[in-house]
């Protein structure tokens, strides 16, 4: 399908002219991201905390695929939420393109709706039910002041971009689309912003597999066309690596792991990477791994362990791992591959750990 | 979830014809029998209070007491006659405008501040709506007939006294079930979504919030008619409303209370319309339920 | 579970000042001076100033709440102005003649909402839900006192089975057969409020909860009609539990409207006759006491609800 003049897909990469840092400049930096939910507790008592999510930090490259994998209630959604300023964090900073979000020199969380869009994961609470689609779709730009007739000819445009005849689908109601239908209209939605980010919360969990299949390859295509920086928040792995450059791997709020797919998948560093990925079913007989599956929930996140979040499901738990938090680091000079693991950290006093002169290379043989 | 809802949908094979919401609520209801009556039986009660005058032949307030109490089918009164001789069917006709308007005001002028504090407190932050809903809390451990006696029995009877007390008693029920979809409605994803556009709030809630809140609130005030007309005509029951010789059903059938060894039939009738009224309003509120639920397959 | 009912009845307290300070308001309310209810306009200027010392009119407004308040929370309710006697033990008598018939009128509505509803809610679109539901609308939309007429005028006019009006000979609790029928037709007739208003929500929570997956999983594992029924309305139960509290409510006050059509000496006829008699202290403390019964209610079954449904907790 050809784009329309009116989208972005006609500039060449380079000719981006919102861009401020140039390639090398990560499009997206988050540095210490923190959330805490409190609850309802006692009067006068302290209220217990859900940490939702504790101190994130990643970078997003311009032009990749960065995928967010782990267990529900890991804090994917919430982390999604903040960057989209949707909910306040309680601390860390976010760096769009140079420019830090907020605070006196940085750009507004206005402008960075403008640059950053999400895709959410119910596609039918998400699109309100009064409105017809294409008065979704114009919606951010009619409140961005674009006038209504033109704001509605682009939504459109957009319908026939995300694969849906504008003609039969422009004046109806989400509650006439199918899950997939209404799945595209989201797309539309977020990209009638123009955006160069976007946030894919769940955004084909909810599908079925063939209709899945067909949307990740819309969001391909998209990617290419309109030259496009995804974050792809997903429990599912084998989605996750068919769109992902690099992934992260988050556990009870916490970064345990971040790396190039292919590398994270093959030599998946931390237990419990190893685990997740082992749950997996494969066809293949040569790529069992002999990783223990997963028992049991996650801990309660009101209370989470104290050092590392996960030794309490943990088959190589030991005492440092109660006693410190071990920190991301990555696993050699150079190597985009980073743990979170006492096993991992030199001289961390972990019995698996490596030494503490030896570098830390000889724990990746 | 969703699945069972969009399966009609995908049938349809011709392009929707862009119809705005309200047309199809319109043509959701005009499809519903039952709300059809309704809907025609409440007509028939406006008609009947507007024109009054023109389809009655007596007088609301003249009658002989040697005709007193005659029954239903009686030449030239065929809904017989009351217990001073005044013919029934005038009485019941002209008491419909005092009945509507007492019953229908208090709902009118509730809503509208109910909605108005609901909305406020449920977009509004923590303190605002701790202070709304905390003061509504109040009004609400009162028993609504009970506070509404009260009110009007301190205030004295009248229609305005009526309908002053009526109005404050349903402001609370208003206010709660306004809050309470408005908060719904905001942690609803698409709320979230338009605000990631860089919307502004008000323009979030104005397209977003308000369109998706004002139809449960009608739907709600829709019921409140039903009860505020059995209440209205409860206080002029006992005397604390319209008062005598006005046509009103609650005065008539506390009237006609003192008859129903003699004629017990005429002595009903005045309830019997409140009845129907009431029940109409209920049954309309249903059917605006239902046709406003997008979400429900047709 | 035990922090709950802490919280809940410490919320309480707030409400019940609220409550006190309305009803001490409502005197206010009053067009001109509360004293012009008690004396002729003609009256002397001395006795007007003995009345005022008497009732404490002379006091600043806050003064006269907290007076009042302090006296109300030990229990002494004033003296009625027109018979000059204590409110309290009025109060109480009538207070009870009232309960005798609303809990009654309460436990048969809610028993024959729950009835109802399920019938109506297993049977769906069936002339069985049908007929149900037509009786359930009719009980929520009936003007209760219009409903105590029929019924006057069935049972006791044309059929004459039972009596028109009136208490039974001994007052107060029923003690024999005469007694009981005459609470039949009160009770009966309260009844169809709560009835209607139980059983359509009861009939809403089982298409609900009937529609949801764990009631087809009870189903597929073969679960008799019997065992399912049971399930289906244990989960249906918390939030008829919860209207049931404000229905009791709405008995307590619309029996004022009732009692009148049966003449029953219970609080609704005293209410009554005070706003006739323009009896100030009568209609404060029974809207005070009255209110006060219905909070409580209302944190009773709040607590017992959180008790059943472990939902609400928290």
């Amino acid at each position: 399908m050809k784009p329309s003049a009116d989208l972005p897909s006609t500039k060449s990469p380079a000719a981006e002219p919102r861009d401020r840092g140039g390639p090398a400049q990560p499009l997206l930096i988050v540095e210490g991201l923190r959330k805490h939910f409190p609850l309802k507790g006692l009067p006068f008592t302290r209220r217990p905390v859900v940490q939702a999510v504790d101190g994130v930090s990643f970078a997003v490259k311009k032009g990749e695929t960065l995928g967010i994998v782990g267990e529900s209630g890991c804090g994917k959604s919430t982390t999604a939420r903040l960057l989209m300023h949707l909910i306040e964090p309680d601390a860390g900073t976010i760096v769009f393109d140079g420019d830090p979000v907020g605070g006196l020199r940085g750009i507004s969380v206005r402008d960075l709706r403008r640059q950053m869009q999400m895709v959410f994961q119910d596609s039918y609470s998400s699109l309100n039910p009064r409105a017809q689609i294409a008065d979704i779709i114009a919606f951010g730009q009619i409140a961005h002041g674009r006038d209504a007739t033109e704001a509605r000819e682009r939504a459109h445009d957009l319908l026939a971009r995300v694969g849906l005849a504008p003609h039969l689908f422009a004046r109806r109601y989400p509650h006439e689309l199918s899950g997939g239908q209404r799945q595209r209209v989201n797309i539309a939605r977020a990209l009638a912003m123009d955006p160069r980010l976007v946030l894919l919360d769940e955004a084909v969990s909810a599908l079925d597999k063939s209709v899945e299949a067909q949307v990740l390859n819309l969001l391909q295509d998209l990617k290419q066309d309109l030259n496009l920086t995804y974050i792809f928040i997903s429990h599912d792995l084998n989605v996750v690596r068919y769109m992902s450059d690099r992934v992260v791997v988050m556990y009870l709020g916490r970064i345990v792991e971040i790396g190039e797919v292919e590398a994270l998948y093959r030599q998946p560093r931390h237990p419990y990477t190893r685990a997740l990925l082992s749950a997996v079913p494969t066809l293949d007989p040569r790529r069992r791994t002999e990783a223990p599956p997963l028992t049991g929930d996650p801990p309660n996140p009101i209370n989470p362990p104290s050092g590392c979040r996960f030794r309490t499901r943990c088959p190589f738990a030991e005492g440092v791992c109660a006693d410190r938090t071990p920190i991301l680091a990555a696993i050699g000079e150079g190597v985009d591959h980073a743990v979170a693991c006492h096993m991992d950290t030199a001289g961390s006093g972990h019995s698996k750990a490596p030494a503490a002169p030896v570098s830390s290379l000889e724990a990746a043989e | 979830m969703s699945i069972t809802a969009a399966a009609p949908a995908i049938s349809i094979p011709a392009p929707v014809a862009g119809k705005g919401y309200w047309r199809l609520v319109g043509e959701r209801l005009a499809r519903d029998k039952v709300t059809l009556v309704v809907a025609a039986i409440l007509l028939a009660v406006i008609l009947v209070a507007i024109f009054a005058p023109l389809i009655t032949a007596h007088d609301p307030y003249v009658g002989r007491v040697a005709n007193r109490l005659k029954p239903i089918g009686t030449p030239n009164h065929w809904l017989g006659t009351d217990e001073v001789g005044r013919d029934l069917w005038t009485r019941l006709a002209y008491g419909s405008r005092l009945t509507l308007l007492t019953g229908v005001t208090p709902v009118i002028v509730a809503t509208l501040i109910g909605a108005t504090l609901g909305i406020v407190a449920g977009i509004g932050g923590r303190v605002v709506n701790t202070l709304v809903m905390r003061t509504m809390d109040v009004f609400y451990a009162f028993p609504s007939v009970l506070l509404a006696i009260a009110i009007c029995g301190v205030l004295g009877s009248g229609v305005r006294n009526m309908i002053l007390s009526l109005t404050i008693v349903f402001i609370p029920p208003v206010v709660r079930v306004s809050e309470s979809v408005t908060t719904q409605v905001r942690s609803l994803d698409f709320v979230e979504a338009a605000r990631a556009t860089g919307a502004s709030l008000a323009m979030v809630i104005r397209h977003q919030v308000i369109a998706n809140v004002l139809s449960p609130i009608l739907v709600y005030a829709t019921s409140l008619v039903s009860l505020s007309i059995i209440l209205a005509a409860g206080l002029s029951f006992l005397g604390l409303g319209v008062a005598p010789p006005n046509a009103e059903w609650g005065s008539m059938l506390n009237a006609l209370r003192q008859s129903i060894y003699v004629n017990p039939v005429n002595a009903a009738l005045p309830g019997l319309v409140i009845l129907i009224t009431s029940m109409a309003f209920n049954l309309m509120s249903d059917g605006l339920r239902s046709a406003m639920d997008v979400r429900l397959p047709r | 579970m035990l922090v709950y009912a802490l919280v809940r009845i410490l919320y309480t307290i707030p409400i019940l000042l609220g409550v006190s300070l309305i009803a001490f308001g409502l005197i206010h309310l009053v067009p001109g001076n509360p004293l012009d209810l008690l004396l002729p306009p003609e009256a002397p200027k001395e006795l007007v100033d003995q009345i005022k010392a008497k009732y404490g009119f002379d006091q600043p407004l806050y003064i006269q709440y907290f007076t009042w308040l302090g006296r109300v929370a030990v229990g002494d309710l004033g003296n009625s102005v027109f018979t000059g006697e204590p409110v309290r033990e009025q109060l109480i008598s009538a207070l009870s003649n009232t309960l005798v018939l609303a809990i009654p009128a309460a436990v048969l509505g809610f028993a024959l909402g729950i009835f109802l509803g399920a019938v109506a809610g297993f049977n769906r679109d069936t002339w069985i839900d049908k007929l149900a539901s037509a009786i359930a609308i009719t009980g929520v939309s009936m003007p209760h006192y219009w409903g105590a007429i029929v019924s006057v005028i069935l049972f006791s006019v044309i059929l004459n089975w039972l009596p028109a009006t009136g208490m039974g000979p001994s007052g107060g609790l029923p003690q024999s057969w005469e007694d009981v029928t005459h609470m039949i037709l009160p009770v009966a007739t309260l009844s169809l409020i709560p009835m209607g208003v139980i059983s359509r929500l009861v009939r809403a929570t089982v298409l609900e909860i009937n529609g949801q997956e764990f009631t087809a999983a009870l189903r597929g594992k073969g679960l008799r009609r019997k065992r399912i029924i049971y399930h289906v309305l244990k989960n249906a139960a918390p939030p008829a539990m919860a209207l049931m509290g404000l229905q009791f409510g709405y008995l307590l006050g619309g029996s004022i409207l009732v009692e009148t059509v049966y003449n029953w000496p219970g609080s609704g006829q005293l209410m009554n006759l005070a706003i006739f008699r323009r009896d100030i202290p009568v209609l404060q403390a029974t809207v005070v006491v009255l209110s006060f019964f219905f909070v409580l209610i209302n944190l009773s079954v709040d607590v017992l609800q959180a008790a059943i449904d472990p939902r609400i907790r928290r």
